[in-house]
C-alpha cells in the first residue's frame, strides 16, 4: 500500500510536449510510472516517448482509463488545466507549475466544490516536486534513486529540502511509504493536514515527518489536527527561522505575516501537540531513525 | 508587487472608492503649485514611500501656509524614511502627495487580504482606525468584523451591509459603505491583488466615506496580464540587489550576515541559512537559484552573492534533482575562473550525478573546500570565514 499513487495509477501528463515534460515524462517512465497519455490542446495524434497525445483530458480518460495526471502548463494556462482534469474524472492531480496567479487557484478551488467529496479530484501542487511511491510510481519531478521504499510517509512544502530528508533517510537505510510535495504557494491543493489524514489511515505507512516552512497557518492547522486524531508518531522541521519577518523567502507562501507563522512558533505549536521536532536540517534523518526505534 | 499611496488612490478611485482631492508633486515648488490649484487653507503633504507608519516617522505633515508646504517639502525629499516597516536603511522620498485636509469625524480600518486558512479572500475592518493592525488585534481584538468572500459569486451586498452595521454607521452612511467595500473588492479582484489597506477610511464632518490612506499590493504571478499595474513599479524604492536578482530570475533576500548562500530550492535555501546560523556564523543572503542551476544561473548568482561587499566566505548547497551535479560543479569552476574570487568558497552536491560532480570540482586545481554534508558545509564556510586554517588546509582541494 502507499497512498495517492502506486503501480497501477495510469498517469497523463499535460503539456506533455514542453522541454521540461518530455525529460520527466521519459525519466517517470524509466522509473516504471504507468505513463499512459499526454495532452496539449492542438497536438492530438502525436506522440512523445512512444505515449500518445490527446487534444482533450476527456479524450485521454477515454481512450487510456487515466487515474492520475501531472500538470507541466505554463502558468497563465496551468489553472484550467487544473479544472479541466477534476472535470474529466482524473483522481488525482499534480502541479508542478510555478508561478501561477493565487486568485486563479482561489477558482480552482472552488471549481472542485463542484463535485461531491467521493467524485472530487485530489490535488497536490501547485509549484511542488511531486510525489512518488518509492519502487512503485513517480509523479513528478524529482529523483528516484534517492527514495528507498519504506514506511515512512513524506510530507513537505520544499523540492529540494524534501530531497535532502530523503536522502538522510537513504543513508541509514530507512525507506518510505509516499513522499508527497503539498507546494510553496500560498493557496495549495492539498494541505499538511489532507495528506497526514491519509497517511494515518495507510497501513504501510509507520511513522510521518513533516517538512514545513515560514508562512502560513497550515503547520499550525496540521498540530491541532495531530493532537486530536494521528495516532501515529510525527516528526516534523520547520525550515526558516533566521527568515526576517515580512520578506518572502522565494517561494510566494514564505512570508512571516502574522502570529503561528515564524519558524520558532510553528515549533513551539508542534511540539506541544506532541510532535518530535528535528531541530536543523542536518538532524532529519537521525530523528526519524530515533522515533522509529522507539515506536 | 507594492505601488504608492497616491498610485492605490487612483486605481481605487476608478473603482468606485471615494478618496480626498490631491495631487502629486516633485519638487518643493511643484507641490506648493498643486497646494494652490487643489484650494482651500490646510493641506497635507505625505512622503511617497512603499511602507506604513509615515505619520509616526515624520513623512506626513500638516501644513497652513504655502510656506509650510516648502518648508516640509525641504525636508522631505531626498532624504530617507525610517519607519518600523522599512528597516534600519529607510526609503528614498522622491515624490510627495499633497491632499486638501478635510475634517475628520470617525476613523475606520478596512483590509481585504487573501485569507491562506480559508483560501479565499477575506475582510477585516475595525472601528479603531488609525492604529496598526497589529496593534488593534492586541488592544482591541473585540473591535475586528471579518467576513469572507465567495468567489464564484463575490461580494454581496448584504455582506458589506453587515460589515457596515457592525462597525455602527449611522444608516445614512451604509450606501456609501456598501461602495466603498464593494469598489474595493472588486479592485482586488480584478487587478490581483493580494492586499488592500484602507486606514484610515474616514467619515468627515459633512458625512462623506472616504479613504483617507491606501495600500496595494499585487500578485507577482498576475502581473503578466496587467500591464498597466506592472508600469507602477517603483525600483527607487526595492532593494537594487533584489530587484537586479529579481531581473535575472533569481529569488535574493540581502540580510545581515557575512557568509554568502547560493542554494537550489527556497525550502533548502531556508534550511542552509539556519544551519550557517547553527554553525556560529551568520547568512548574508537568502538565495534561490531555482530547480535547474544551469552553470549561467550559477555564475550570475556568484555575481550577485559578491556585490554584497560584507561576504567573507560563499557557501553553494545544491541538491541536484532536475539538473546533474556534474553540470553544476562545471558551472561552479567556471564562475570562479571568470570572477577570479579570493574568498573561500565551499561547495557542497549531492543527488545525481555526485561522483562525477566532486571530480570535476577537485580536478579543477581551484582552492574549493568541498563538504558531503549540509552540516559539515555549514560548519567548514563558518570555519574558513573564522581563518581557522588549520581546518581549512586539510580541506582545500588542491
Amino acid at each position: 500500500m502507499s497512498i495517492l499513487l502506486d503501480r497501477d495509477s495510469r498517469v497523463i501528463v499535460q503539456g506533455i510536449t514542453g522541454r521540461m515534460a518530455r525529460f520527466h515524462t521519459k525519466d517517470m517512465l524509466k522509473y516504471g510510472t504507468n505513463v499512459v497519455g499526454g495532452v496539449v490542446p492542438g497536438k492530438g495524434g502525436e506522440t512523445v516517448e512512444g505515449v500518445p497525445v490527446f487534444d482533450t483530458v476527456k479524450q485521454a480518460v477515454e481512450a487510456t482509463g487515466a487515474d492520475a495526471s501531472l500538470v507541466f502548463v505554463p502558468p497563465p494556462f496551468a489553472a484550467d488545466s487544473i479544472m479541466e482534469a477534476a472535470d474529466a474524472g482524473i483522481r488525482y492531480c499534480v502541479c508542478i507549475t510555478d508561478g501561477i496567479p493565487a486568485q486563479d487557484m482561489i477558482r480552482v478551488k472552488r471549481y472542485m466544490y463542484r463535485y461531491s467529496k467521493d467524485k472530487r479530484m485530489v490535488l497536490t501542487g501547485p509549484n511542488c516536486a511531486g510525489t512518488i511511491s518509492p519502487g512503485k510510481a513517480l509523479l513528478g519531478i524529482m529523483p528516484g534513486h534517492i527514495y528507498l521504499p519504506g514506511h515512512v510517509g513524506i510530507i513537505g512544502r520544499s523540492g529540494t529540502l524534501g530531497y535532502e530528508a530523503a536522502a538522510q533517510l537513504k543513508e541509514r537505510g530507512i525507506g518510505v511509504s509516499t513522499s508527497v510535495g503539498i507546494g510553496g504557494d500560498p493557496i495549495n491543493g492539498s494541505s499538511f493536514k489532507d495528506i497526514l489524514q491519509r497517511f494515518e489511515e495507510d497501513e504501510d505507512t509507520h511513522v510521518i515527518a513533516m517538512i514545513g516552512e515560514i508562512g502560513g497557518p497550515q503547520e499550525a492547522e496540521a498540530a491541532e489536527y495531530i493532537r486530536d486524531h494521528i495516532t501515529k508518531p510525527v516528526i516534523a522541521y520547520v525550515a526558516g527561522l533566521t527568515a526576517p519577518k515580512g520578506r518572502t523567502m522565494g517561494h510566494a507562501g514564505a512570508i512571516i505575516s502574522a502570529f503561528g507563522e515564524s519558524a520558532s512558533e510553528k515549533v513551539e505549536i508542534l511540539s506541544a501537540a506532541g510532535v518530535t521536532v528535528a531541530e536543523n536540517p542536518a538532524v532529519i534523518g537521525e530523528t526519524i531513525a530515533r522515533v522509529m526505534e522507539a515506536a | 508587487m507594492d505601488i504608492h499611496e497616491y498610485q492605490a488612490k487612483e486605481l481605487l478611485s476608478n473603482f468606485g472608492v471615494d478618496v480626498p482631492a490631491g495631487a502629486l508633486a516633485y519638487s518643493p515648488e511643484q507641490a506648493a503649485y498643486r497646494a494652490r490649484e487643489l484650494g482651500g487653507d490646510k493641506w497635507i503633504v505625505k512622503a511617497q514611500v512603499h511602507a506604513g507608519g509615515r505619520g509616526k516617522a515624520g513623512g506626513v505633515k500638516l501644513c497652513n501656509t504655502e510656506n509650510e508646504i516648502y518648508q516640509a517639502c525641504d525636508d522631505l525629499f531626498g532624504r530617507k524614511l525610517v519607519t518600523h516597516q522599512t528597516g534600519p536603511e529607510g526609503k528614498g522620498i522622491y515624490r510627495v502627495y499633497v491632499e486638501a485636509a478635510v475634517p475628520i469625524d470617525r476613523e475606520i480600518y478596512l483590509g481585504f487580504v487573501l485569507d491562506r486558512s480559508s483560501q479565499r479572500v477575506m475582510i477585516v475592518a475595525s472601528s479603531e482606525g488609525g492604529m496598526e493592525i497589529e496593534d488593534i488585534s492586541a488592544d482591541r481584538p473585540d473591535s475586528i468584523v471579518r467576513s469572507i468572500v465567495e468567489p464564484a459569486v463575490g461580494l454581496q451586498e448584504f455582506q458589506a451591509r453587515e460589515i457596515a452595521f457592525k462597525l455602527g454607521l449611522e444608516p445614512k452612511l451604509i450606501q456609501q459603505m456598501v461602495r466603498t467595500l464593494q469598489g474595493c473588492y472588486a479592485a482586488f479582484s480584478d487587478l490581483d491583488a493580494t492586499m488592500v489597506e484602507i486606514n484610515p477610511l474616514v467619515i468627515t464632518g459633512d458625512d462623506r466615506v472616504l479613504a483617507l490612506d491606501a495600500k496595494m499590493s499585487f500578485d507577482d504571478n498576475a502581473l503578466f496580464r496587467h500591464p498597466q499595474i506592472a508600469e507602477l513599479r517603483d525600483k527607487s524604492q526595492e532593494d537594487p540587489r533584489e530587484s537586479r536578482a529579481a531581473d535575472r530570475g533569481l529569488s535574493y533576500v540581502g540580510l545581515e550576515g557575512n557568509i554568502g548562500c547560493i542554494v537550489n530550492g527556497a525550502g533548502l535555501a531556508m534550511a542552509t541559512m539556519d544551519t550557517i546560523k547553527l554553525a556560529g556564523g551568520e547568512p548574508a543572503n537568502f538565495l534561490d537559484i531555482g530547480g535547474g542551476a544551469s552553470p549561467e544561473r550559477v555564475a550570475k548568482a556568484f555575481r550577485l552573492v559578491l556585490s554584497d561587499t560584507n561576504v567573507q566566505a560563499i557557501l553553494v548547497n545544491i541538491f541536484a534533482g532536475i539538473n546533474r551535479c556534474d553540470w553544476v560543479a562545471e558551472g561552479v569552476v567556471q564562475a570562479l575562473k571568470e570572477l577570479d574570487i579570493d574568498l573561500p568558497v565551499v561547495v557542497r552536491l549531492a543527488g545525481t550525478n555526485v561522483e562525477e560532480g566532486q571530480k570535476i570540482l577537485a580536478k579543477s586545481g581551484l582552492p574549493i573546500i568541498r563538504a558531503t554534508t549540509l552540516m559539515e558545509a555549514a560548519e567548514r564556510a563558518v570555519g574558513a570565514w573564522k581563518n581557522d586554517l588549520t581546518q581549512g588546509t586539510k580541506m582545500r582541494a588542491v
